[in-house]
């Protein structure tokens, strides 16, 4: 019996940030910081972010959840550190783009292990996994341009 | 219990998921639905589709007679003594919701006590939270025991005399625990207190006698048991129900209305605002007759069979834990060392296993097991050791293949 339609889902990559995330733990100093679960499973992700002058000038996580909804956490403060905010939504919007099936080129991502990401999509079940912590980074952003 | 024959009577059973037949473990939150009762809903729509208790014409008079004829099977089907006692619903959530916003808003004051336990499902808490906060009462806990049991001399300790609500989970949905729920009635009962049970996951497996329980309300749903989705049952003593006031108003539920006063009509009907959910009543008189065809000691017999089946084959698993009582329900809730549950559900899934994953709507039960999340594979009269052989084989692969890429 074969996992080929695994490892569409389950690549290396994922593996590695699942296992080795970047970007885990606190900021020192001042920061912002958004919680975010998904109800219907019990993920969750704190998500800690320094903005300054629409700069991300440092981007960390904490939580719990399954290999993608980590490894995506992990993969997307690794993208969006030292990116502006807007190249952050857009990525953003990028992301969930490529999560609803369409065809994105993976090249605008400032991180190209995300496009390891992009066999979640054919498992429907498991793209708010996967987007979670880009929600939380657009939640983030927002609330700061509010303030 | 010929399983095989049982099988035959759910189409849904015979179909291939992923490139492998299905293995539902997934009855605990749904389970599959027989032919039989496919063919009644069906029937209904082709035949005698109209609204009940107003129809002088022939199909409302038969709507009417099957819809009221399946009132009579679910009283039997539990023993309740009359079919004023039965109160139909869209489901176990809305029964609870029922009691606690008519008897709890009636019957509770600030510094009363609503008892509950923390191994409940969402549905059996939460209506509870919220009665306590609006009424300024206390809500407590009956602590749980380390294997996951509840004992009667925590029951005794917690119920007081300012106790106005006990209310208990029959089977919990998470760890299998079959509460005493007897006994607590009794407990219950000495203080003056009133027990609602959430029958959820006992009325679909163990045979239900409410008067033998003495529970003086009782809330099931007909999707766990073979019937359709939105409809369930509550069951309540005819006294007390007499006694509470309706908590939806409308159509159907109504004796009288005038410009500023209205009258209800005698129970059950008076919990019945709106058309009611006629189709799937039937459906659910449907599921009861085939239950009792099958007969509900052989399920509990055979559901018996399976849990400790798979109980004796994950014990013999490294890195496997299963969670609660080894004298327990058939579901078994469990994680794999280093394989987080939403990953294992889908590994399991591309094999045609059909488990759950998440939390189970048990949030305060998964901080009490100290984790976020677990898996759950639930059992039912149509599943095989076969099929038991399969999951744990698929568990096996999973921790193989994340063995593997990790």
């Amino acid at each position: 019996m074969s996992f080929n339609n695994l490892d569409t889902l389950y690549r290396q990559v994922i593996m590695d940030h699942y296992k080795n995330p970047r970007n885990k733990g606190s900021i020192e100093g001042e920061h912002m910081a958004i919680d975010m679960n998904n109800p219907t499973c019990g993920d969750r992700i704190q998500l800690q972010l320094q903005l300054e002058d629409g700069v991300v000038n440092e981007a960390k996580f904490d939580g719990e959840g399954c290999s993608i909804s980590l490894s995506s956490a992990s993969m997307m403060t690794e993208a969006v550190k030292g990116k502006t905010v807007e190249e952050a939504l857009e990525m953003s919007k990028l992301f969930s783009a490529m999560m609803q099936g369409e065809d994105v080129d993976p090249e605008q991502f400032a991180l190209e292990d995300i496009e390891a990401l992009q066999g979640v999509s054919q498992f429907p079940a498991r793209i708010k996994c996967a987007t979670l912590s880009w929600k939380a980074m657009e939640q983030g952003v927002e609330e700061s341009e509010e303030a | 219990m010929d399983v095989l024959a049982v099988r035959e009577a759910f189409p849904i059973l015979h179909q291939e998921v992923n490139g492998h037949p299905l293995v539902y473990l997934d009855s605990s939150a749904t389970s599959q639905t027989p032919k039989s009762v496919i063919d009644k809903i069906d029937d209904y729509y082709k035949r005698y589709n109209s609204n009940v208790h107003r129809g002088v014409h022939t199909l409302g008079a038969v709507a009417t007679d099957e819809y009221e004829g399946a009132r009579e099977k679910v009283r039997s089907f539990i023993n309740a003594s009359n079919t004023k006692e039965i109160v139909f619903n869209r489901g176990t959530t809305t029964g609870i919701n029922t009691v606690a916003q008519s008897y709890g808003m009636d019957n509770v004051a600030p510094g009363d006590e609503i008892v509950i336990t923390e191994m409940e499902h969402h549905s059996n808490l939460i209506p509870w939270q919220q009665l306590a906060k609006r009424k300024n009462a206390t809500l407590k806990y009956i602590p749980m025991q380390e294997d996951g049991t509840l004992s009667m001399s925590d029951v005794r300790d917690t119920i007081s005399d300012r106790t106005k609500i006990v209310a208990v989970s029959h089977v919990s949905n998470v760890l299998g625990t079959i509460n005493p729920v007897k006994e607590i009635a009794a407990a219950a009962h000495e203080k003056g207190a009133v027990i609602v049970v959430d029958g959820a996951q006992s009325a679909p497996h163990i045979k239900i006698d409410v008067q033998d329980l003495d529970c003086d309300f009782y809330a099931f749903s007909a999707h766990k048991m073979c019937g359709p989705t939105g409809i369930g049952v509550l069951y309540g003593k005819k006294d007390l129900l007499d006694n509470m006031e309706p908590v939806e108003f409308g159509g159907e539920m109504i004796d009288f209305v005038s410009l500023y006063d209205s009258t209800w009509k005698e129970l059950p009907w008076k919990f019945e605002g709106g058309t009611p959910i006629i189709a799937g009543a039937i459906g659910l008189g449907a599921a009861i007759d085939y239950l009792e065809s099958v007969g509900m000691e052989e399920i509990e017999k055979h559901e018996e069979e399976l849990i400790s089946y798979a109980l004796q084959k994950m014990d013999d698993m490294d890195g496997v834990t299963v969670y609660g009582p080894r004298e327990r329900a058939g579901l078994v809730t469990f994680n794999v060392d280093g394989v987080h549950p939403h990953d294992l559900a889908t590994v399991l899934d591309t094999e045609g296993i059909a488990v759950r994953a998440g939390h189970h709507c048990a949030q305060p039960l998964m901080k009490w097991l100290g984790v976020n999340a677990t898996a759950r594979a639930s059992f039912y009269l149509y599943n095989t050791t076969d099929e038991i052989d399969r999951f744990v084989e698929g568990l096996q692969k999973t921790k193989e293949y994340f063995g593997d890429v990790i």
